[in-house]
């Protein structure tokens, strides 16, 4: 460790502790990404005549890649529909009293602490009492709802570090409510608001609980996943798998470097964290 | 400063939305509770309490539902025992190190709880990673068949799933304390023991109540780890709800379960809130 004297660990236990308990959360991925490269497939030890192949089958394989275009489609539209009910639902909990304001903003941030089986089970009684057929619509339906909790979450955070006097200069000089959200608010907002969808899309991507009840004909990525993992250990799931690690890194990286600069010291997944338990 | 229109304009939209979507949905559950299914397959809309008095009477019903309470006490204290002295190091021992071990700790929440999953079934496998370690070593000699498809693998597994969630609210709490107290503390003579667990544990007690919900109320609702891993034996309670909504089709049985598991979930938040803040520093 480095010279100043507050960062050594002043006991060795706690630090070996620290250091086990990282390898524990990092074995799994570590295992995946490895045996992506095993040429015998999945399991043995140690891994041997490492090949590409797995790789090579994955990008061949036209159902993956048709429900990652599924899975997109969804995440688009579950960014749109969470991002165009949440920021109102936050400013509506910054700005305005109305009756039922506590249980309103416990039932938006419920389906983030809920477990997915009763948000995905009763919106599948909702779709089948109005005879909606169920599809990737429902499943969009269906996270663009549970994901709501998230942009609110983020942007309501943002609203309590933000000077009104801005929107209010706005409105003195004439402007409307219209032209002071689009020009003032929401780019005030720009960080919280990126942050939002981006964390949406991850969530949405990877989003299987609520799915599994709603879905039609057509798979999501983790769906087609499941299903394949369900007929038995196939091994270019670990190649899919290390794919989406190298793409969630990305997406983490790609949010830290957003983030420097800006003052907020909280990360998103802590400030998610606190809201959904407070 | 802000107009009725205005007001109005952010309030009754997502209201209206999360009526539909959230506050209907749950009231339907809550109906479905009470009707049955006739003998020609279909919903009844005559509402008795029978799913219920079945629920009460049939031990499999509630005896799942206790393992499954069983199952998430586990992960939860695990998490605890992991998350807590982690979380404890980073704040207070970790030094510069301190941002980048923390998003170190972030990074395996971002990766698909599925992928996690399915590599916990790759290690454990009677043809797995750590059984073919173990022959390689001369430890073993058989496949040693209990590591998957056991109560054990949906433990490690979920507890692995929800370490760094246990984690985030401790290290908040933790970082929150004021340093001069635990300072204060040395200067008037206490040990480090004393100060841990006269300053810094009471301190951090809310952020561990938050953890501790948040493992056992996710870890209490899983039913893919138990479908991937649990085996027979590993069976939770929300897949004895996924089957009746499934083959065994009786979606009225189902809900009365998971209406019981929403108003528990419910309830342990509520009674989490109270503690946190019966216990909260200000």
């Amino acid at each position: 460790m480095n010279g100043s004297e507050a960062s050594v660990p002043r006991s060795p236990w706690l630090l070996t502790y620290a250091a086990a308990v990282f390898a524990f959360l990092y074995l799994p991925i570590v295992v995946l990404i490895v045996y992506s490269f095993n040429g015998e497939g999945v399991g043995g030890f140690p891994p041997h005549d490492l090949t590409l192949g797995w790789y090579r089958i994955l990008f061949g394989d036209g159902a993956i890649w048709e429900s990652v275009f599924n899975s997109l489609e969804v995440a688009t539209a579950a960014i749109v529909i969470s991002l165009a009910f949440g920021v109102p639902a936050a400013l509506a909990l910054d700005r305005a009293n109305f009756p039922g304001k506590a249980l309103f903003r416990r039932l938006v941030l419920l389906p983030l602490i809920l477990p997915g089986i009763i948000t995905g089970l009763s919106l599948l009684m909702l779709f089948d009492l109005t005879s909606l057929k169920l599809s990737l619509l429902t499943i969009t339906l269906g996270h663009g709802t549970a994901l709501i909790s998230v942009a609110t979450t983020e942007v309501f955070a943002g609203l309590q570090k933000l000077d009104r006097s801005q929107e209010e200069a706005s409105l003195d000089l004439g402007a409307n409510y219209w032209q002071t959200f689009w020009r003032v608010t929401v780019p005030n907002l720009k960080l919280p608001i990126i942050g939002a969808a981006l964390l949406i899309f991850t969530l949405s991507m990877d989003e299987i609980a609520v799915s599994f009840f709603l879905i039609g004909r057509d798979n999501t990525l983790p769906l087609e996943i499941w299903g394949r993992l369900r007929r038995g250990i196939t091994p270019e799931i670990n190649a899919i798998s290390a794919v989406i690690f190298v793409f969630s890194l990305i997406a983490i990286l790609f949010w830290y470097r957003l983030r420097t600069g800006s003052e907020q010291d909280l990360s998103l997944s802590q400030e998610l964290v606190a809201t959904a338990v407070e | 400063m802000f107009s009725r229109t205005y007001r109005m304009l952010v309030t009754v939209p997502p209201l209206a939305w999360v009526a539909v979507f959230l506050l209907v949905p749950y009231g339907l559950m809550f109906c479905y509770s009470f009707w049955s299914v006739s003998s020609l397959q279909t919903i009844v809309h005559s509402w008795n309490l029978k799913n219920y008095q079945e629920l009460l009477q049939k031990p499999v019903y509630w005896e799942t539902l206790l393992r499954s309470m069983w199952i998430a006490v586990r992960v939860m204290l695990f998490s605890l025992f992991l998350g807590y002295p982690l979380a404890y190091f980073l704040s207070f021992h970790a030094g510069k190190r301190k941002d980048l071990l923390y998003q170190m700790v972030i990074i395996p929440l971002w990766v698909s709880y599925l992928v996690r999953a399915y590599a916990w079934k790759t290690i454990l496998g009677s043809d797995g990673v750590l059984n073919a370690l173990l022959e390689r070593i001369h430890l073993t000699h058989h496949p040693v068949e209990f590591l998957l498809y056991s109560p054990f693998a949906v433990v490690l597994t979920l507890t692995h799933i929800y370490t760094p969630f246990t984690f985030l609210p401790i290290y908040a709490a933790l970082e929150h304390i004021p340093r001069n107290l635990i300072e204060a503390s040395h200067d008037l003579g206490a040990n480090s023991a004393q100060t841990f667990w006269k300053i810094i544990f009471p301190l951090s007690i809310p952020g561990v109540l938050a953890g501790a919900t948040f493992a056992f109320v996710l870890s209490l609702g899983d039913f893919l780890a138990p479908l991937l891993l649990g085996g027979p034996s590993g069976i939770m309670i929300s897949n004895v709800v996924v089957s009746l909504f499934g083959a065994a089709y009786n979606w009225p049985l189902g809900a009365a379960i998971a209406f019981c598991m929403l108003l528990l979930v419910v309830s342990l938040l509520f009674l989490s809130e109270r503690l946190e803040k019966k216990w909260s520093f200000s």
